[in-house]
C-alpha cells in the first residue's frame, strides 16, 4: 500500500499553483464548480479557494429529486468550511421535462442526462461570472471510464485528474475537508443507497493499487499476478481502461488535409499565455 | 577569479517572444543593479517550452533584433540565455548563448533532445552535434541544456576540455509526488551534485517555473560547489532569483583535496571507447 502514498503538502503546492496560474493566465480571476457533497468536488473547492481566494470561487449544488438530502447538506458544509460562494440549482424540472417525452429511459440514460444537465449549468455560470469551470474527476474514474462524457468529465481545468482516489483521501485530510465528507462511502448519488464500490464491484483502494502498478509503473500482467492480483481482476480492469479510452480523447476527425487538428496541427492549449 | 552569478528563475510566456524579452531585460537590469557579473536564464527562456508547431514562429536568427539587443546588453553584464535558433538552411535548434562585452562568446545547440514520456523535442527540433568548452572573463566554461546533462559523456567532455564551470539551463517538468521531495527535483539534485563531485567542477543550474498545459516546472535553481555541496538554492515552484558567489578558492582547494580530474586518464578512456566503437560497427 505504501507505493501510493503521496506527499500531500507537495501535492497541495503544485495543485494550488496550477489553479492560480492556469486561471489567471487566461485573464480571469474566478472559477466555478459543481459541489455534489462528495469528496472529489470538496477537495477541488478547497484547492480553488486557496488558489484564487474564497470570494472568487462559485460552488453550485445541483440536486435531482432522488438525490440523497445528505448530499446537499454536505455540499453546504464544504462551502462553509472553505468559504466559497454557494448556490443551489435543482435540476429536477429540466430533467423531468425531458424524460416526460421518454418515460421508458433506463437508469443509465437518466444518470447521463443529469450529468450533462449539470455541465450546461456550470458552463452557463462560467459565462455569467467570467469564471473557468473546474473539473473534479479523479484518475481512478477517468481510467475506468466511470463518468459521463461531456457531463461530469467536461471542464476547463482539472486539478485532481492525476490523483487516484486513495490520494484524494490523503490530500483531503491535509487540506481540512470536513470529516463527514472524507469518511462517507463514495456515491454517484443517482438513486437512493447507490455506492460506487458496489456498482463497480471492487474497492477504490484495491483498484488504485492495481492501476498504479499497471499504468504508472507499467508492470506486465505476469508481474501483476506475481504481486498478488487475480488474473480475472487484472483482465477486467485492463478491458475497462481500454474500452473507455474514447472518453479520454477528443472526437476523431477524418483526415483529408495536410494539417489536421490535433494530428499534425499541434499547439499547446496555453499557446500565447 | 571570484564572480557573482544571478540565477534568474523566471516564468516565460508560451510563444510570446516580445513579452519574454521584456522580462529578461528587466531581470538583466536587476542583476546589473545588484552588481552581479553574470546572469543566467533557463532553457528556452525567450519562448517557453511546449512549443510544438510554434517552433518556426518563435525561432530567432543570430542577427535578429532580439538577439542583437541581448548582445548589446551584455556590455554591462555577462548573459547566458536559452532560445530557439533558426539557421539559414531552416533548421531550428534548442540553443543557448553566452554573451559577454557586446559579443557572442559561445553558442551551444542542445545535443540530446528528449523524445519520450512527456517530451517530444526531436519531432520539432534539429540536434546539436558538439560539446565545446570556451573561455570567458570568469575562466573556462561549458554549457549544457537540460537533457544534455543526463548523459555522463556531455559533462565529461566539457571537463576534459577544461571547463571549470558547467552552466546547465533547463525547463524541467516536476513529477513524482511519492517521496519527501518532488521526484524530478531529487533526481536533478543528485545529478548536479554528483557531476560536480566527479569532475571537480562547479555547476550553475538554472531551471524555470510556471505551468504549461498543466505541467509544472519546478525551479530549484542552484549553485553547486566543486565539492558537490549545494551553496545556494532557489525556491521550489516559485519565481525567484538567487545570487551565487562563485569563489575561485573553493575550486582550488577541491582540486587539491580530490584531484580526480588531474588523474583522469584520457588515453585509457579514448582507447577503450575506440575499441567499443569498433566492436559496435561489426
Amino acid at each position: 500500500m505504501a507505493a501510493l502514498a503521496a506527499n500531500a503538502e507537495l501535492l497541495r503546492k503544485i495543485l494550488v499553483g496550477f489553479v492560480r496560474d492556469e486561471v489567471h493566465k487566461v485573464g480571469v480571476r474566478k472559477a466555478v464548480l459543481g459541489l455534489s457533497g462528495g469528496i472529489d468536488s470538496a477537495l477541488v473547492a478547497f484547492i480553488a479557494a486557496e488558489a484564487l481566494g474564497h470570494e472568487n470561487v462559485h460552488a453550485i449544488c445541483m440536486p435531482y429529486k432522488t438525490s440523497n438530502p445528505e448530499s446537499e447538506a454536505h455540499a453546504r458544509l464544504v462551502a462553509q468550511a472553505c468559504g466559497v460562494d454557494f448556490s443551489l440549482v435543482p435540476i429536477t424540472p429540466m430533467v423531468d421535462a425531458y424524460f416526460g417525452m421518454f418515460p421508458d429511459a433506463d437508469n443509465m440514460r437518466r444518470g447521463n442526462k443529469m450529468a450533462r444537465e449539470r455541465m450546461t449549468i456550470l458552463f452557463d455560470h462560467s459565462a455569467q461570472y467570467s469564471a473557468l469551470v473546474l473539473g473534479t474527476s479523479n484518475k481512478t474514474e477517468l481510467l475506468l471510464g466511470y463518468g459521463t462524457l461531456f457531463g461530469d468529465m467536461a471542464s476547463a481545468l482539472n486539478p485532481v485528474g492525476d490523483l487516484y482516489k486513495t490520494q484524494i483521501w490523503q490530500l483531503s485530510e491535509t487540506m481540512g475537508v470536513p470529516r463527514e465528507v472524507i469518511e462517507k462511502k463514495p456515491s454517484a448519488d443517482l438513486w437512493a443507497g447507490q455506492t460506487d464500490e458496489e456498482e463497480l464491484g471492487f474497492s477504490y483502494r484495491k483498484v488504485d493499487e492495481l492501476l498504479y502498478r499497471m499504468v504508472d509503473l507499467r508492470l506486465t500482467r505476469e508481474e501483476l499476478i506475481g504481486a498478488g492480483f487475480g488474473p480475472e481482476f487484472i483482465d477486467t480492469i485492463y478491458k475497462k481502461v481500454q474500452n473507455s479510452h474514447f472518453k479520454r480523447r477528443l472526437p476523431v476527425i477524418a483526415k483529408v488535409s495536410n494539417r489536421t487538428i490535433d494530428r499534425d496541427f499541434r499547439y499547446s492549449r496555453d499557446w500565447g499565455k | 577569479m571570484d564572480f557573482t552569478a544571478v540565477l534568474a528563475q523566471i516564468k516565460p510566456k508560451l510563444g510570446c517572444v516580445a513579452d519574454n524579452l521584456a522580462l529578461i531585460e528587466e531581470r538583466i537590469g536587476q542583476a546589473q543593479a545588484a552588481g552581479a557579473d553574470l546572469v543566467v536564464f533557463p532553457e528556452l527562456a525567450m519562448t517557453g517550452y511546449f512549443l510544438k508547431d510554434l517552433v518556426p514562429e518563435v525561432a530567432l536568427r543570430l542577427d535578429s533584433p532580439e538577439i542583437r539587443r541581448l548582445i548589446e546588453l551584455s556590455r554591462g553584464i555577462s548573459i547566458a540565455v536559452g532560445f530557439v535558433e533558426s539557421t539559414g538552411d531552416y533548421r531550428f535548434f534548442n540553443s543557448a548563448l553566452y554573451l559577454e562585452d557586446g559579443a557572442i562568446k559561445h553558442l551551444h545547440r542542445k545535443v540530446y533532445l528528449p523524445t519520450y514520456g512527456l517530451f517530444d523535442e526531436q519531432r520539432y527540433l534539429a540536434r546539436g552535434e558538439r560539446f565545446r568548452a570556451f573561455d570567458c572573463k570568469f575562466g573556462r566554461m561549458g554549457i549544457l541544456i537540460c537533457e544534455d546533462m543526463w548523459h555522463l559523456s556531455s559533462s565529461y567532455i566539457l571537463a576534459m576540455d577544461g571547463a571549470a564551470t558547467l552552466l546547465c539551463i533547463s525547463s524541467s517538468p516536476g513529477r513524482g509526488v511519492e517521496g519527501e521531495t518532488l521526484g524530478s527535483a531529487a533526481a536533478w539534485q543528485k545529478l548536479t551534485a554528483t557531476t560536480a563531485l566527479f569532475l571537480n567542477c562547479r555547476v550553475l543550474y538554472c531551471n524555470r517555473v510556471g505551468y504549461e498545459d498543466g505541467v509544472n516546472f519546478w525551479g530549484g535553481s542552484e549553485y553547486i560547489a566543486p565539492s558537490g555541496e549545494s551553496v545556494v538554492r532557489a525556491r521550489l515552484l516559485e519565481e525567484d532569483s538567487v545570487n551565487a558567489l562563485v569563489e575561485e578558492g573553493a575550486l582550488r582547494r577541491e582540486r587539491i583535496f580530490s584531484p580526480m580530474l588531474r588523474d583522469e586518464n584520457l588515453f585509457v578512456t579514448m582507447q577503450e571507447l575506440r575499441r567499443i566503437e569498433g566492436e559496435r560497427r561489426q
